[in-house]
């Protein structure tokens, strides 16, 4: 920046919103080097080989991003767990093709079939797969490269790039990211917004040179050397973008919401413990649904209760005094666990599904049991049962808790029995809810709804008919809330209607005080609240 | 569970709600799903003249079926019957977190 004269300015595409301005480095695809090829066997074990350490270095990196980020490796993941994918490759080296060149001509092929594509959405999954194609290249040829070293707050530009190597960036100090190809909705893109990070796509060709840059991921433009002009309107233009993000914000940060001068408790549901990485959920007024059924998934067997007792107790520390409530495990329907929900059964909906199964499997109950009896002794621990029916199986599954808690304590672990409810899904137990002798109900609003309606909720020729607010089931919701006022139990409501401001003045209506959302619905909702105590609509 | 001949054929159709048709998240569940079956699972967007096999992620993008359009799946073997059940589930009731 000499002289104060005019930088150079660029415009593209804004794919994450935010505004960086440091030094300027580039980063080039890494030059490919040389590789030997050996023999046929020689090669296939290599490619195994490669194919094993790229999946654990993958792996890796989604264990120490977590959330979004996790979801999007998983993608690369399942590529080369994907057996059509890798054996046509592994043919083509008994064809007699030295590794690394099968390799990159089977990608080559899909990737230019994805940017062939007229959507651009599968356009942007070829990033993905070139991150594959390139980390696996590497390996084969021995040089993995070295993690890139950007200087704090640096913007960073490239051709493309992957995401792989964007979680390998220390984004701590802030920065950005100009990418002159790239797309906004590349995984890169998603990355940078949950991350925060301001970034321009598609910039198109750039002199390589320039030392400082001004980003600015809003109006999507990259000003390279810039005046001291430049640099005064573009710090105006952050400071603004800050005090308007700050004042959505401040919303959340206020203590409680409250309607008709009633506080409103606003909890999260959460499927994942990494669910609360999400940038609002500290601002929760505590867990009302944690979902245990990502246990059950993507593995072969059963968790272990060790394995379960780490994932509660993670939630529970995070949680501090605010209250958690964690729902076992509700398998069957329309969620099938292998070894563990029955196969063959007509109308899966209506059969051995939530409590019903675990109280079937008392083996497998027994284990999650134990798990969340050792948690509960952060005494901010309650459990529901999912799919109850009739009090007796409250007072089944009640029992069997007891008995482990008798047991864990006798054998001196450090256990308790925590507070006990129920979903609210079933219609009987809407209809005889006094019958129950919970310490908490918690409805379902969404097998609620199916269930009284007779809809199918999956069935798109019912969608018309599939209404949360259909009197018969406000009538429900009101009939567990007034019982709660009365038996003083607290009642909450952790489904979709929850989340859906259209949903929520009926709800307060029906004496709902506690609701339960998605992370990313929080702001909204609390903002819906404070607009109806003052008066407004739902906006 | 009950044993099936593994000669019988289960088939299914369902319409492919998701926003942005299947794309990368979608089809990652899809084949997670479709692989803990035993049965032999094949899927195509309605009418396309060839099956794929619904265990391959990288064939199932490929497939490039779009928002609105309708998913045929068969399968044969042990558990087809279920299998074929649990993947409409999956495709209509949107992909949710934590199923697959």
């Amino acid at each position: 920046m000499q002289g104060g004269a005019a930088g150079s300015a660029y415009r593209g595409r804004t794919a994450s919103i935010g505004f960086a301005h440091g030094p300027l480095v580039r980063v080039d695809a890494g030059a490919g080097g040389e590789r030997v090829a050996g023999t046929l066997v020689e090669e296939a074990l290599a490619l195994r080989k490669a194919i094993d350490l790229a999946s654990g270095q993958i792996a890796d990196l989604a264990a120490s991003a977590g959330g979004e980020a996790a979801q999007i490796l998983e993608f690369q993941v399942a590529l080369l767990e994907d057996e059509d994918l890798i054996e046509a490759i592994f043919a083509s080296i008994g064809e007699g093709r030295p590794a690394d060149v099968a390799w990159r001509s089977t990608l080559d092929e899909h990737i230019a079939e994805y940017n062939a594509a007229a959507d651009e959405y599968l356009q942007a999954r070829s990033s993905d797969l070139a991150d594959l194609r390139d980390r696996v290249v590497h390996i084969l040829r021995g040089d993995e490269g070295e993690p890139l070293k950007i200087p704090s707050g640096g913007v960073v530009c490239a051709d493309d790039l992957p995401p792989s190597r964007f979680l390998e960036i220390d984004w701590s100090g802030g920065g950005g990211l100009a990418l002159l190809h790239g797309s906004p909705t590349s995984h890169v893109a998603m990355l940078a917004r949950a991350r925060g990070i301001p970034m321009v796509v598609q910039l198109g060709a750039i002199p390589n040179a320039g030392a400082t840059a001004l980003l600015d991921g809003e109006g999507a433009t990259l000003e390279l050397d810039p005046s001291a002009e430049q640099v005064r309107i573009f710090e105006k233009r952050r400071e603004s973008h800050r005090k308007s993000r700050a004042s959505a914000r401040a919303i959340l940060r206020r203590p409680t919401a409250s309607w008709r001068g009633e506080h409103i408790k606003l909890l999260i549901n959460i499927q994942r413990v990494d669910d609360l990485e999400h940038a609002d959920a500290q601002y929760a007024d505590g867990i009302g649904l944690m979902r245990t059924e990502f246990l059950l998934a993507g593995r072969n067997d059963l968790p272990d209760e060790e394995t379960q007792f780490q994932a509660y107790d993670a939630v529970l520390r995070w949680a501090g005094q605010r209250p958690v409530t964690i729902r076992t495990f509700d398998a069957g329907g329309d969620k099938p666990v292998p070894g563990f929900t029955l196969d063959g059964e007509a109308n899966p909906f209506l059969g051995v599904r939530g409590l019903r199964l675990c109280l079937a499997r008392p083996e497998i109950f027994a284990v999650q049991l134990r798990a969340l009896a050792r948690a509960a002794v952060r005494r901010n621990l309650k459990v529901m049962f999912p799919m109850v029916t009739s009090a007796d199986e409250l007072e089944a599954g009640r029992k069997l808790f007891a008995d482990i808690v008798q047991r864990l304590q006798a054998d001196g672990i450090a256990a308790m029995l925590p507070d006990l409810g129920i979903m609210v899904e079933v219609p009987a137990a809407a209809l005889a809810i006094s019958s129950f002798k919970a310490s908490f109900f918690s409805i379902g609003s969404n097998d609620l709804a199916q269930y009284v309606l007779a809809c199918d909720r999956s069935n798109g020729a019912l969608a018309p008919l599939m209404d949360p607010l259909h009197p018969a089931v406000l009538e429900l919701i009101a009939r567990t809330a007034e019982h709660g006022r009365r038996a003083g139990v607290s009642v909450s409501l952790c489904g979709d209607m929850a989340g859906d401001p259209r949903c929520v003045p009926a709800l307060l209506n029906c004496g709902l005080r506690e609701l339960s959302v998605n992370p990313s619905a929080l702001a909204q909702i609390k903002q819906t609240i404070d607009r109806l105590s003052s008066g407004g609509g739902v906006g | 569970m009950l044993d099936k001949a593994d000669g019988q054929i289960f088939t299914g159709n369902v319409r492919l709600v998701h926003a942005v048709g299947m794309h990368a998240r979608p089809a990652v569940k899809l084949t997670k799903l479709a692989k803990k079956f035993e049965a032999q699972i094949s899927v195509r967007v309605a009418g396309a003249p060839e099956w794929i096999n619904a265990k391959s992620v990288a064939k199932i993008m490929a497939m490039r079926a779009a928002h609105g359009s309708t998913i045929e799946i068969k399968a044969s073997g042990s558990d087809a019957e279920a299998a074929v059940a649990a993947l409409v589930d999956l495709v209509a009731s949107d992909f949710p977190d934590g199923a697959g």
